[in-house]
């Protein structure tokens, strides 16, 4: 994770970014998909309501990892701030999968804090280095941010049908938008894709 | 002025989301449709960034970009770790670029 914060900040910086804008993400956004997600859409010219709408619509997992997490830490009132900020793919997984609440707790913590510090040294080292490397097409960076939500979504895709058709709904969709609508649009149109594979399966059901 | 913008309703929907999770009562959200959309959601988005910023350039930009995802492709198929996969992307976008100049 400390790695792919380093991936972050290179990307972050490709797409225009400075290194305190980069490292400002990190610090307060701390969920990589919705940061990849940002960073590219303004990279690529979109609007900062389309920009930030991809990146809130990928943060909503977050909450449900919330929902299940508060009923196996059941952190007290005041903890709940911190442990909110710290409420990830991988420190969820980490909690969730401890045989009881003490071990989940530490899970949660242990994990979430460590994480959070090597993201944000890997988002300044990589935001940093890649100011000092220059132009980023040169050296490939701008094939980072594609190849890591490929591997993002890589683990879903075996996982049935509908996953299948929704990524696959999904990139049609997308790439027929490119050229038809305003920058960033496109994947969020292209979220209709899941609605729409869950209305098939249901059908199929039947 | 505008990435600053970005980064602060970015910056401030991502944790009301989090927060919104953790102090919500369980069983309002528990709806088995509800949580098999909201695991969908996602992978329709990753699926459309990957499609959009690997296609969302001009035509030697993207399909050099395009090599480096099917590179990644491949590392994924091989079970290589996340970053070999990202190494793997960027070495050959690089790579294709210094030899077609």
């Amino acid at each position: 994770m400390g790695l792919s914060g380093f991936a972050f900040g290179v990307t972050a910086a490709g797409e225009g970014m400075t290194v305190a804008q980069a490292c400002a993400l990190s610090l307060l956004v701390f969920t990589g998909a919705s940061q990849f997600a940002l960073v590219g859409a303004l990279g690529a010219g979109g609007g900062v309501l389309t920009a930030a709408a991809g990146a809130l619509f990928l943060g909503v997992r977050n909450a449900f990892y919330g929902l299940r997490l508060s009923q196996v830490l059941e952190p007290p009132r005041w903890v709940r701030p911190f442990a909110a900020q710290l409420t990830i793919d991988e420190t969820a997984a980490v909690a969730l999968a401890q045989p009881d609440r003490r071990a989940a707790r530490i899970g949660f913590t242990v994990t979430g804090v460590s994480l959070y510090v090597l993201w944000n040294l890997g988002t300044l080292l990589g935001a940093l280095g890649a100011d000092a490397l220059g132009d980023p097409q040169a050296y490939g960076l701008d094939a980072a941010g594609p190849a890591v939500f490929l591997a993002l979504l890589w683990p879903r895709l075996r996982e049935g049908g509908t996953e299948r058709a929704t990524a696959l709904g999904a990139v049609v969709v997308a790439v027929a938008g490119l050229s038809l609508l305003p920058a960033g649009v496109p994947v969020l149109v292209a979220a209709l894709a899941a609605p729409l594979a869950l209305l098939v399966e249901r059908r199929r059901a039947r | 002025m505008t990435a600053w913008i970005a980064i602060g309703v970015t910056a401030v929907g991502c944790y009301a989301v989090k927060l919104l999770g953790l102090s919500l009562p369980a069983a309002r959200l528990e709806h088995p449709l509800v949580r098999r959309l909201a695991a969908l959601v996602p992978l329709a988005l990753l699926a459309a960034l990957t499609a959009v910023q690997t296609f969302g350039a001009e035509w030697p930009v993207a399909a050099t970009r395009a090599a480096g995802l099917a590179a990644a492709a491949v590392a994924l198929l091989l079970r290589a770790p996340f970053l070999v996969v990202i190494g793997a992307a960027v070495a050959t976008t690089a790579g294709l670029r210094l030899l077609t100049g």
